[in-house]
């Protein structure tokens, strides 16, 4: 047993003398946390709108200003069509809005649509499509224009609608509708990932590539010993970076933890197993550590990003993405926090993801102390 | 002359090295042929449940109209698997004959903000259509993709992420590589200067991205049937003035760093934060001052800006020469550094 905790804190301190990797390792999840929690967000505020005002009267002016107010939209006009178009070619502008000089004349008679004109930058399908609905909406709410639209209705120029409909929007677990609650499970399994199977890898390999391997395998201490020994560390690291994660998105984004505590810590040490265990497979069939390096990136933080469910919906992707997400191991768990974390289920509700990754442990750390030991 | 055989000896060790070989030409067709498929935000598919009160012909047809427009797809009764619930009321049709106010009620799982965002948008405007209330008449034209094809959107930020990770992590590890392996000793007792040392360091990876960017072109054009609509010569002069911007950064980490795990790491730290604050995924705008003032210093959010300009709008060289004035900016400050934190001394 003493044998085997130096060997623990020989690995503690291959880790703590090299000062930069365990800084850039702290503060990777700080950092990840403040961008996606207050950087980082799909909404679409300041658009920019360039509009050409052909009518210069008060109801172009009214809808100018009401769009300039908005917190949407910041407005740049523009003397001509082409330099509008021009400002969206090069990326200045999201949408132009064209006045025509007829404006009210056209409301009147019946044919808005061809007093407002509105052109997006459909390059970005779904910017173009929410801004294009709130500047129609907020053209819409301009009092003169309402005006002008009934009295187009009243000389029977304009159907008027058939119905009125009043849509109530409730937003679930998460009203205020926060990109932290999505994100945060999605970093905590991005880290743990990072941190347990690329780290664990890199290790061994490091220590096969300079020859060291060797002398350990001379030395009386089993091989199986010296493999735990070394996940130990990464294992005491990512611990800390999860709390952290926690701590963080608990004080500082205002995420909650509604589900148990207990539930979240068994989930995250089976998919710190999962972790580990991949990270032993590939120090066992690989032997450099550029090559480490590139398969665990390739084989296992490109898919983790794109395919966990972590930044894009799975359910939106191609059924064969979808059939190949099932394997990626930060998929169910992202899936688990989730629910646990900030649906705040019980253990009914997470007990597939929860079985998916023990058994994904179960084999993977199987498959891989036996090639290590094939090996040792 | 000596810069000859350096360059020459880059080339052979790169072409001796089967794992880069790989990596050139897999990586690219990989995210090129899966990525745009996958990194989408387009929203379809949604899981919904309607709660029928009515169940007349009227909320029959709405539900018929909802689920057949390829945005939501129905989920059975069973709490916390569906992304949207929709209740249409008992009088849904009564108060439609007569022109009443209809109350609805949508809840949608908002964990995903955007998710559920878009998804009640697209429900009130199937509701509204149904219902015959629509916004102000004002005609909306879809300028540059019509389709509103959200893969034609993202595959030249794609090609800028995938030129990102060669070109930035293959020069990181290099240099540090030579320091691991002990050849960097031999170099440093040549009389090869800093400049040559670092300048035939960058002409391989210069190459590497720009035959990265022409498959990946190729691979666009015949998988998602994406033509630029700028000049080819516009991005290849763009890309290659960029790649010599990110690799010149990677080279000046590989010279900081003493071994390859730190420099991979630290590599990592930094492509995370130009890539995550760039405007690839996430609109510039909707930043915050603080985040918005780190973009300004971050090379790919000129790069990403002049791609998707030429290749989506068809920009001409002079309306993007500002953005690569500013990437210039980039090459000779990282590699200048690079160059100066050569040292051949330990």
């Amino acid at each position: 047993m003493r044998r085997y905790l130096i060997f623990v804190q020989k690995e503690f301190f291959h880790i703590l003398r090299d000062k930069r990797t365990i800084l850039i390792l702290l503060l990777l999840p700080v950092i990840q946390i403040i961008l996606f929690g207050f950087a980082l967000s799909t909404e679409i505020r300041n658009a920019n709108i360039t509009v050409v005002d052909f009518a210069k009267d008060n109801l172009s002016a009214e809808l100018t200003g009401k769009l300039a107010a908005s917190e949407y939209f910041t407005v740049t006009p523009a003397g001509t069509v082409q330099e509008g178009e021009k400002s969206i070619q090069r990326g200045d502008a999201d949408l132009m809005l064209v006045i025509d000089r007829d404006l009210k004349k056209g409301i009147v008679t019946g044919k808005p649509e061809i007093a407002l004109q509105l052109v997006t930058d459909a390059s970005d399908p779904n910017k173009a499509r929410l801004v294009a609905n709130y500047a129609a909406a907020i053209a819409g709410s301009s009092e003169i224009l309402q005006d002008l639209s009934r009295i187009a209705g009243e000389k029977g120029n304009n159907i008027p609608p058939a119905g009125s409909v009043n849509i109530t929007e409730r937003m679930l677990y998460n009203p205020a509708m926060k990109g932290a609650y999505n994100f945060v499970p999605g970093v905590m399994g991005l880290i743990l990932m990072l941190i347990c199977s690329m780290m664990t890898s890199l290790s061994i390999v490091k220590e096969k590539e300079r020859g060291t391997m060797d002398l350990i395998y001379v030395s009386p201490v089993k091989p199986l010993a010296v493999v735990t020994a070394k996940m130990i560390p990464y294992l005491a690291l990512s611990l800390v970076n999860l709390i952290t994660i926690l701590l963080l998105s608990k004080f500082v984004l205002d995420v909650p933890i509604r589900g148990s505590l207990f539930l979240l810590s068994v989930l995250s040490v089976v998919f710190i197993l999962v972790s580990l265990s991949i990270g032993l497979l590939i120090s066992t069939l690989v032997s450099s550590q550029m090559a480490a390096l590139v398969g665990s990136g390739m084989v296992l933080m490109m898919p983790t990003v794109v395919l966990s469910g972590m930044m894009f919906p799975i359910e939106s992707m191609p059924l064969f993405l979808q059939v190949i997400s099932t394997v990626i191991p930060a998929r169910w768990y992202i899936e688990g926090v989730r629910e646990v974390m900030i649906q705040g289920l019980g253990l009914s509700y997470i007990a597939k993801e929860l079985l998916i990754l023990t058994g994904m442990a179960m084999v993977l750390l199987v498959v891989s102390i036996r090639k290590f030991k094939a090996r040792a | 002359m000596i810069l000859k055989y350096l360059i020459e000896k880059e080339f052979k060790l790169i072409q001796r090295n089967s794992f880069i070989k790989r990596i050139v030409i897999m990586l690219p067709v990989m995210v090129i042929l899966l990525l745009p498929y996958a990194a989408s935000y387009d929203i379809k598919d949604l899981n919904i449940l309607i709660t029928d009160n009515d169940n007349t012909l009227a909320s029959r047809q709405l539900s018929h109209k909802i689920l057949s427009g390829g945005y939501f797809r129905s989920v059975p009764m069973a709490p916390e698997s569906y992304d949207i619930f929709l209740e249409i009321p008992r009088d849904f049709e009564k108060s439609l004959k007569s022109g009443s106010v209809i109350n609805l009620n949508i809840s949608a799982n908002a964990i995903n903000g955007n998710k559920a965002g878009l998804g009640t948008g697209y429900l009130n405007e199937i509701i509204k259509d149904f219902i015959g209330m629509q916004g102000p008449d004002i005609s909306i034209i879809n300028r540059y993709n019509p389709q509103m094809n959200y893969r034609v959107f993202m595959i030249p930020a794609l090609m800028v992420m995938l030129l990102t990770i060669v070109c930035g992590f293959l020069p990181a590890l290099n240099i540090v590589g030579e320091k691991e392996d002990g050849t960097i000793e031999q170099m440093n007792v040549t009389p090869v200067g800093k400049f040559q040392f670092i300048f035939a360091k960058l002409v391989p990876y210069w190459i590497i991205g720009l035959v990265i960017l022409t498959i990946t072109m190729i691979l666009a054009f015949f998988i998602h049937n994406l033509v630029p609509a700028g000049s080819i010569a516009t991005m290849f002069l763009a890309s290659a003035l960029f790649i010599v911007a990110i690799s010149g950064f990677g080279l000046l980490i590989s010279n900081n760093s003493s071994t390859l795990s730190q420099a991979m790491f630290v590599m990592f730290f930094f492509i995370l934060i130009f890539i995550l604050l760039s405007g690839l995924y996430t609109p510039i705008e909707s930043m915050p001052e603080w985040a918005q003032f780190i973009t300004k210093l971050n090379p790919l959010t000129y790069f990403i800006k002049i791609m998707r300009a030429v290749y989506l709008r068809g920009a001409t060289l002079a309306d993007i020469a500002p953005l690569l004035g500013y990437i210039s900016i980039f090459v000779v400050i990282f590699n200048l550094w690079a160059i100066l934190s050569y040292r051949k001394r330990s």
